[in-house]
Order: structure tokens, then sequence, then C-alpha cells
């Protein structure tokens, strides 16, 4: 499964992505499969340094989604293990997960579904009115929206929605399942940016799933290119942050990614 | 624009008034032209004045009916409800009951009526339980697939958050049944008067009771057809009322179920 890289110029690593920083999200010899047949993951190794940014890149059904479901306790492994490192003050982590839908439930208010999370955790106090109110200002939702009902908003203020309720419980994990792939490519660059922003103020560690290279490329500290259930290839992106949407312009963002696409590209085959 | 939308609404408007009132003349064509007795068939002009002679009887028989469905049909949804959520929460009690709740959908409730009279006698309560039977299964089955049909994100949201048991009763599948409970209740609105009607068949003006049901009964015998007339026309108004008492409450109460769409803001 190692395609051991012939690129040496520093930008693709090693195939096993061990690192020596403190863990965030390890996974070893995970096999998830669906029936006997279809073996979706293949005794996947996985290490994430706590407070990076990893994408899942590769094609629709290489198993980039499952391995984060697998990761989001939603999927069943075969085989194999997960684990994620230690949270804020020394406590086990806290996760949470972003669909590609906004799933919000239709019946309750903007705030009333980002309050959610708090409410079948048995949290909500008194501050958490204020608290709902400030994380919603963070993703962009100003006060009008707050009382609207999912219907009364467009699909942009819906993902808003369904980011905000996923960092109301202030998680050390942040997965997320190709949140912005049903959103024209305007509001998903606007929601790369939001996203980067966000993990400026808190350095959380973050598992992208997406098939979209430029999406990988402006927001990742690594790439892990995926094919037939294992991770083929890592990426290292050297850019520092904060990035901003220039970055997309630049020569060497043309390069990497005519690079990632090519092994993309080899590894689809 | 505005015009067209205008004109529509009057033609929506007047259009089942003028097929109404040429529905009345064939009527009254069809009584004078043939000679028709007027216990066969009176003309609507006979069935007018019948509704004015009987109306305070008329109107009293509304308010009996209307109760008897009413507590019938509220019986429904509450017993329905509480059913639901039961089979919703057991796959193998689904399985062990939900054959004998399609049973009840297809026995005819005229042929149980009788004994219904057996066990709970000649009276108001025999009314209403009638209406409940009847008016059970369409709240039964739609509440239960509405708690069954949650979306599979949502359940899985509710998951990743480690939720209990109650916690998805209550605050996922509950909520998330609500359409199909108000769905339930439309269909048996009109079921409970049905039922409370075919209830007074049996139960009769045995005691000092006068329904719709009683006063069609009574109204047969005496072969006073224009009053007959009226009194179907008055239980039609009935489930009409019914259904509109469900509308109104799903409207005012439930309406962020279903609050319609009405402004989409720019992002």
């Amino acid at each position: 499964m190692a395609d051991p890289s012939d690129r040496g110029d520093g930008n693709t690593g090693e195939n096993t992505g061990e690192v020596d920083k403190e863990i965030g999200v390890r996974c070893r010899g995970v096999t998830v499969s669906f029936g006997e047949k279809s073996q979706v993951l293949l005794g996947l190794d996985l290490d994430i340094a706590r407070g990076d940014i990893v994408t899942l890149l590769g094609p629709s059904g290489c198993g980039k989604s499952t391995l984060l479901r697998a990761i989001a306790r939603l999927q069943p492994m075969n085989t194999g293990s997960i684990t994620l490192g230690e949270g804020q003050n020394q406590r086990p982590a806290s996760m949470s997960f972003v669909f590609q839908d906004p799933t919000l439930l239709p019946w309750r208010t903007v705030r009333q579904n980002v309050a959610l999370p708090l409410q079948l955790g048995h949290q909500t106090q008194w501050q958490t009115v204020s608290q709902i109110r400030d994380i919603l200002l963070q993703v962009g939702l100003p006060d009008e929206h707050h009382g609207k009902f999912p219907r009364e908003l467009s699909g942009g203020m819906r993902m808003r929605t369904s980011l905000a309720r996923a960092l109301v419980t202030d998680p050390d994990v942040l997965l997320l399942d190709e949140p912005f792939a049903a959103l024209d490519d305007m509001l998903r660059t606007r929601l790369n940016e939001l996203l980067l922003e966000l993990w400026q103020k808190r350095e959380r560690t973050i598992v992208f799933v997406t098939h979209n290279i430029s999406e990988a490329l402006f927001l990742s500290h690594r790439i892990a290119v995926m094919s037939q259930g294992t991770i083929s290839q890592w990426v290292d992106i050297p850019w520092k942050f904060p990035r901003n949407r220039s970055l997309r312009t630049t020569v060497e963002f043309g390069t990497l990614y005519g690079k990632v696409a090519e092994i993309l590209a080899e590894s689809s085959v | 624009m505005k015009s067209t939308e205008k004109n529509f609404s009057v033609v929506t408007l007047l259009a089942p008034i003028i097929s109404l009132l040429f529905l009345l003349v064939v009527w009254q064509a069809i009584v004078s032209l043939g000679k028709i007795h007027p216990v066969i068939l009176p003309g609507p002009e006979k069935v007018l004045e019948a509704c004015q002679k009987n109306s305070a009887v008329l109107r009293k028989g509304f308010l009996a009916t209307g109760l008897a469905a009413y507590a019938g049909m509220c019986a429904s949804l509450i017993v329905g409800s509480l059913i639901a959520v039961l089979f919703a929460q057991s796959r193998w009690l689904r399985a062990a009951c939900f054959p004998y709740v399609i049973f009840l959908q297809t026995v005819p409730i005229v042929a149980i009526a009788p004994l219904l009279i057996i066990w709970s006698g000649y009276n108001f309560r025999t009314i209403v339980i009638v209406s409940f039977i009847i008016s059970l299964f369409p709240v039964v089955s739609n509440v239960t697939s509405g708690l069954l049909s949650v979306d599979r994100n949502l359940m899985e949201l509710f998951q990743l958050y480690g939720s209990s048991r109650w916690q998805i009763l209550f605050r996922l599948q509950i909520p998330a049944a609500i359409p199909s409970l108000i769905l339930g209740a439309r269909i048996s609105s009109g079921l409970s008067v049905i039922g409370a009607i075919v209830g007074e068949f049996f139960v009769g003006n045995g005691g000092q009771y006068d329904g719709l049901g009683t006063l069609m009964t009574g109204w047969q015998m005496l072969q006073k057809t224009d009053a007959l007339i009226a009194a179907v026309l008055v239980s039609t108004l009935l489930g009409v009322a019914m259904f509109g008492l469900v509308n109104l409450i799903s409207k005012t109460l439930l309406s962020r179920w279903t609050r319609a769409v009405g402004f989409d803001s720019a992002k």
C-alpha cells in the first residue's frame, strides 16, 4: 500500500504519517467492510498531530467518509483501534461532527438548533444564551437570523448554523464530512476562510474530508491522499497561517495543485 | 398581474356558488316537472323550510353529535399516539400487535356496534366508543410511521452526542412525528363524525339523548324526507367543522411545524 515518494522536493512526505508532536487522532489497523465482498478500509494507519488541520482527499468511494465516520464512532470497525489524544485541561478529548447536509431540526429555530448539543449533554445553564449568541456571531450569523427556522435560511446560512452547533461544545477535535460540497464556489471560499479564522482563535484538531483539491490545499497542514481503503500518500502544505484568499492565485499554489492532482490521478487508477 | 390574481380569487369564489345554484335549479326542476312526491324527494325549498322548522332540534343534535365525535377523536388522538410511541420503541411489540391494529381497521364498525351496546349499554359512552374505534387507526398508523421515519442523519446527530433513548424519543422522534399526527387527525376528524352517527343509529333515543343520528332514524320512520335531508346537511356541516377545528389547532398551536416559507434572506 505504500508508494514511496520519488518527488524529493519536500512537499510530499512519507506515507506512514508519523509525527513527533502530541497526538490528536491516532488510527491503527482500521478495517471496515460492508458485507464480505466490499472492503472499504484495509488496515489503515493514521496519525494526526494535535491542533493540525488534516484533509482526507480522494475520489468518491475511496473510504474517506467511512474513515471520518469511524473516528466519530458512527461507523463500527471490524478490526483496529482509534484513539483521540488528550483534550484541554488533561480531560479526554471532545469531538464534534459536521455533516454534508446541515442536518438541522426543522422545528427548532437557529438558536434552539445550536443549543441542542448542550441540552443533550445536560449543560444548559443561564450563560448558555450568551454562549450561543457568541458562537453564532463568530460563524457570521447576525442577531436578526437567530430566531428564524431553518427553512427560512439560505443554504450558506444553514451550513453556518450547523458549524455553530458543532462548535458550541468547544470540541478538541472537529470532524467535517464534505461540509461545503453543496455550496457555490464563492460561498465555499468564504466558509473556508471562516473555518481558518475560527481555527486561529482556538487551534483544535480538524479532520476535513473533501474531493476538492483547492479547498484541501488552502485549509490543511497536511493532506492525506486516499485510495482503495488506505492512505496512499501524504502531502505537506508549506504555507504559514494565517492564510487568505490571495494565496489561491499564487504560482506556488498552482504548482502544488498540479502535483496533488497528479497524485490523485495516479492513485485513482 | 394584480388584476389577474383578483380575477382568479373571484373565479374560485364564484364558480362553486354558480354550480350550487345550478344544482338547486335542476333539483327543483326535477321535483316540479316530474311531479315527484315530497316523501320520495322534496324540493330545496321544502328542505330549507324543514331546516327552519326544526332548527332548535337540529342545533341540539349538532352539539350532541359534535360532542360525541369530539370526545371520540380526542380519545383516539391520545390513545393512538401512546400506542404509536409503544410501537416505535419495540420492533417485537410492533410485529406482535400491528396486524391486529389493521384488523381493527378492517372490521366493519357497523358489525361490532351491537356488541358494544351489550357491553356498554344504550348511552352516550357507547357512541363515543364507536367514534373512538373508527378514528383510532389513522392516528396509530400515521404517528407510528412518523416516529420511525426520522431522517437518518438526524438520528446519527443524536447518536454522536451520546443521547439516551428518551432523549431521542422526546427531542427527535416525537417532534418529527407532529406533521404525521396532524395528518392522522385530519383523517380522524371526518371518521369521528361518521362513528358518532353510526353509534347513534344503534343507541337510538333510549334516553333523552338527541343526536343527529337519532333524529335521522326518527324522521326516517315518520317519512319526513325534508327533515331527513336537512339532518344530512347539518351532519355534513359537522364533519367540515371538525376538520376546520383540527386545521385551526394545527395552525395556531403547532405553527413551528406548519409555518409557511415567509422570506428567504440573502446570504
